[in-house]
């Protein structure tokens, strides 16, 4: 146990070094450095500069005082506002946070309600609505259903105004971003459970006379929601990929705007701050996620 | 009543040695024709009215993409002209409606071919723009997929094969890759590759774009991780069967246990996980597309032209359907055919 969540912590702590090696030397491979302007500079303004910024050292010891910024979180200055990029950071990543932990507190609950409903009813018209909409949200990718949801209840039914910085504005795009989670949840809690159902203990309990609630409850999906946690991990990265575009397309101003905004300035100390952050998170929540999935069933060996 | 027989009597009983009748005769026949793997998996499939159904969609969408550019005379990224002259009224048109300048000519006796899915905002035909889109979408799906199914079985039976410190080794690579984020890297390598293949003077990268140079860079070092894993567990498991220490006992060289024992037993799961990637690979284009590091334009794709149709959201809602709706369908059809493959194809599935 001790030995899985060590070596699994070190995959983790190789898998961030890497990210941030990858963004560095990608960002040091683009051609033209920061200070050829149009109008020129003088030779040694230039070096001065260039000095000041550390951009004289070789490559890898810049890589090394980058990293070592990082540590102390400095994440640099934006080349297009000037401003610390941590503090822009920290303020977008509160409403993309709550947005995203909305989404998936709500797939989760959403698709483990389903999932059960869909395996208890097997084969009945429940079951049947369930199995054609989760086929069809994995088949749908979030800017399509985001979009689509912003045209039906913005623009045709007129229910929600299209541009709202209230909380009443986060009701689609946390739907837009929970559906292909949930229909997955659904779909991974409907297999488990049926696969609980069958289980041996299940007629044991039945036969020693337990209440039909109570095994369900008790017995089955206790069992059937292990596979859930491994989900997990996976699906806060999906939401977090998915919220660059369901922000984009709802102006929120979180943390998937404030990258697509920076990818499209070219503002690439904020493109690497944002995904040396976003990769921190998920490298995180996958490590949770895998080293929870051990803890609750013990039964599992991982090599 | 016969009396009960003596367990240990050795007479024999003579009606063991009656001669069968017709009826006992026509029992031992076979009645169904003997089948292959493959056929017996294909009768299987076409069993799965879901699977057919997605068939008759892609062979529909495909035949589309493939004899709509020879049929329909507007191009993708010409503005369409009336006999020759500028059109300034075919702005945003609607589906099978005609422009001003159009119903003149038409009037006057000129033909005009219809506009299936009307105009967009610069006066081009949206249909044949849809089609191109579908076009980019599932060539980028198919190559890409090819590209992960290469690397990957490659990859993968290296290391399942040589096993011991190689698969180790390949192995640690794999997961380090795996644990990445993918998206996001994806991101971050095609804004570093566009600056630099923008400077090349490459012909064909030219003629493809740098964006989606950079979308096949990144499959090629991303996608095929999962592959990998997957061949690598077959080969696990498949090696360590009996009748390959059969074959290896009779002395059978390596490549030949290969070819022949490995590769066809675990040539249906490489398939079915090909088939699901491709779903899978839209879906990365279509996204990088929608945020703006797709194709380059005026080349569209689903995607963009789905991120394009947002601004004019109200007006011209049909123009944002059109793409969706058919992202959504290849997708499905995509994903339900991967799963009827499943269903018809592993072996394992099918004994339960």
């Amino acid at each position: 146990m001790t030995r899985y969540i060590v070596k699994r912590v070190l995959l983790a702590i190789a898998s961030v070094f890497i990210i941030c090696a990858i963004t560095f030397f990608a960002m040091n491979a683009i051609p033209g450095g920061p200070f050829n302007s149009e109008k020129a500079l003088s030779e040694a303004t230039k070096q001065v500069l260039e000095q000041r910024y550390n951009l004289d050292k070789p490559v890898p010891v810049q890589f090394v005082l980058y990293l070592k910024n990082l540590l102390h979180g400095d994440f640099g200055v934006s080349l297009k506002t000037g401003r610390d990029i941590k503090d822009t950071l920290f303020e977008c990543f509160k409403v993309s946070g709550r947005l995203g932990l909305t989404a998936a507190v709500l797939a989760v609950i959403c698709g483990v309600v389903l999932g059960s409903l869909a395996a208890l009813f097997r084969n009945g018209p429940i079951d049947r609505i369930i199995v054609f909409f989760t086929t069809l949200f994995t088949a749908m990718p979030s800017f399509v259903f985001a979009t689509f949801l912003m045209l039906v209840f913005c623009i045709t039914l007129k229910w929600l105004p299209v541009w709202d910085a209230s909380s009443k504005s986060l009701i689609l795009p946390v739907i837009a971003l929970m559906a292909y989670p949930m229909a997955y949840v659904t779909r991974l809690t409907k297999t488990s459970m049926l696969d609980a159902l069958g289980q041996d203990y299940i007629r044991t309990a039945r036969a020693k006379g337990v209440p039909m609630t109570k095994v369900i409850f008790k017995h089955a999906l206790r069992n059937a929601l292990i596979p859930v946690i491994t989900y997990v991990g996976p699906m806060l990265a999906y939401i977090l990929t998915g919220s660059l575009v369901v922000e984009n397309i709802f102006t929120i101003g979180g943390l998937g705007q404030q990258f697509v905004k920076s990818i499209n300035n070219r503002d690439y100390p904020m493109i690497m701050a944002t995904t040396i952050f976003l990769a921190v998170v998920m490298v995180i929540c996958n490590l949770l996620s895998d080293i929870a999935y051990k803890v609750v069933d013990p039964r599992i060996t991982l090599d | 009543m016969e009396a009960k027989k003596n367990p240990l009597s050795m007479q024999i009983d003579p009606a063991l040695f009656e001669a069968a009748t017709e009826d006992e005769k026509r029992q031992a026949d076979v009645m169904s024709e003997s089948t292959t793997f493959f056929k017996d998996g294909m009768r299987k499939l076409m069993k799965n009215p879901l699977a057919v159904g997605s068939i008759i969609v892609l062979v529909f969408i495909i035949l589309t993409i493939a004899i709509a550019p020879l049929v329909v005379p507007y191009s993708y990224s010409d503005i369409i002209k009336v006999n020759g002259k500028r059109d300034r009224t075919n702005k945003n048109l609607a589906a099978f409606e005609y422009s001003e300048m159009e119903q003149k000519y038409i009037d006057e006796g000129g033909e005009v071919f219809p506009h299936i899915m009307g105009t967009d905002s610069l006066g081009r035909d949206y249909f044949i723009r849809v089609v191109y889109g579908a076009r980019i979408s599932l060539i980028v799906g198919l190559f890409a997929s090819i590209l992960v199914l290469i690397i990957g079985v490659i990859y993968g039976s290296i290391a399942g094969y040589t096993g011991g410190r190689t698969d180790l080794i390949l192995m640690r690579i794999v997961d380090i890759i795996y644990s990445l984020p993918d998206m996001l890297i994806i991101i971050l390598l095609s804004t570093v590759l566009q600056p630099i293949l923008e400077n090349t003077s490459n012909p064909i990268i030219n003629a493809l774009g740098t964006n989606m140079i950079c979308i096949f860079i990144v499959f090629g070092l991303l996608y095929w991780v999962g592959m990998a894993r997957l061949v690598r567990g077959q080969i696990l498991t498949i090696k360590n069967n009996e009748y390959i220490l059969a074959a290896r006992s009779i002395g059978a060289k390596p490549a030949h246990i290969i070819r022949k024992h490995i590769i066809p037993n675990c040539i249906s799961v490489i398939i079915i996980t090909t088939a699901l990637q491709i779903p899978s690979a839209i879906f990365t284009e279509s996204f990088l597309s929608f945020i703006g590091m797709g194709v380059n334009a005026p080349m569209p794709s689903l995607g963009s032209l789905a991120n394009s149709a947002r601004e004019g959201l109200q007006t011209y809602p049909m123009q944002l359907v059109y793409p969706a709706v058919l992202i959504v369908l290849i997708v499905l059809a995509f994903n339900l055919l991967g799963d009827g493959l499943r269903d018809a194809f592993d072996p394992k599935l099918r004994s339960k």
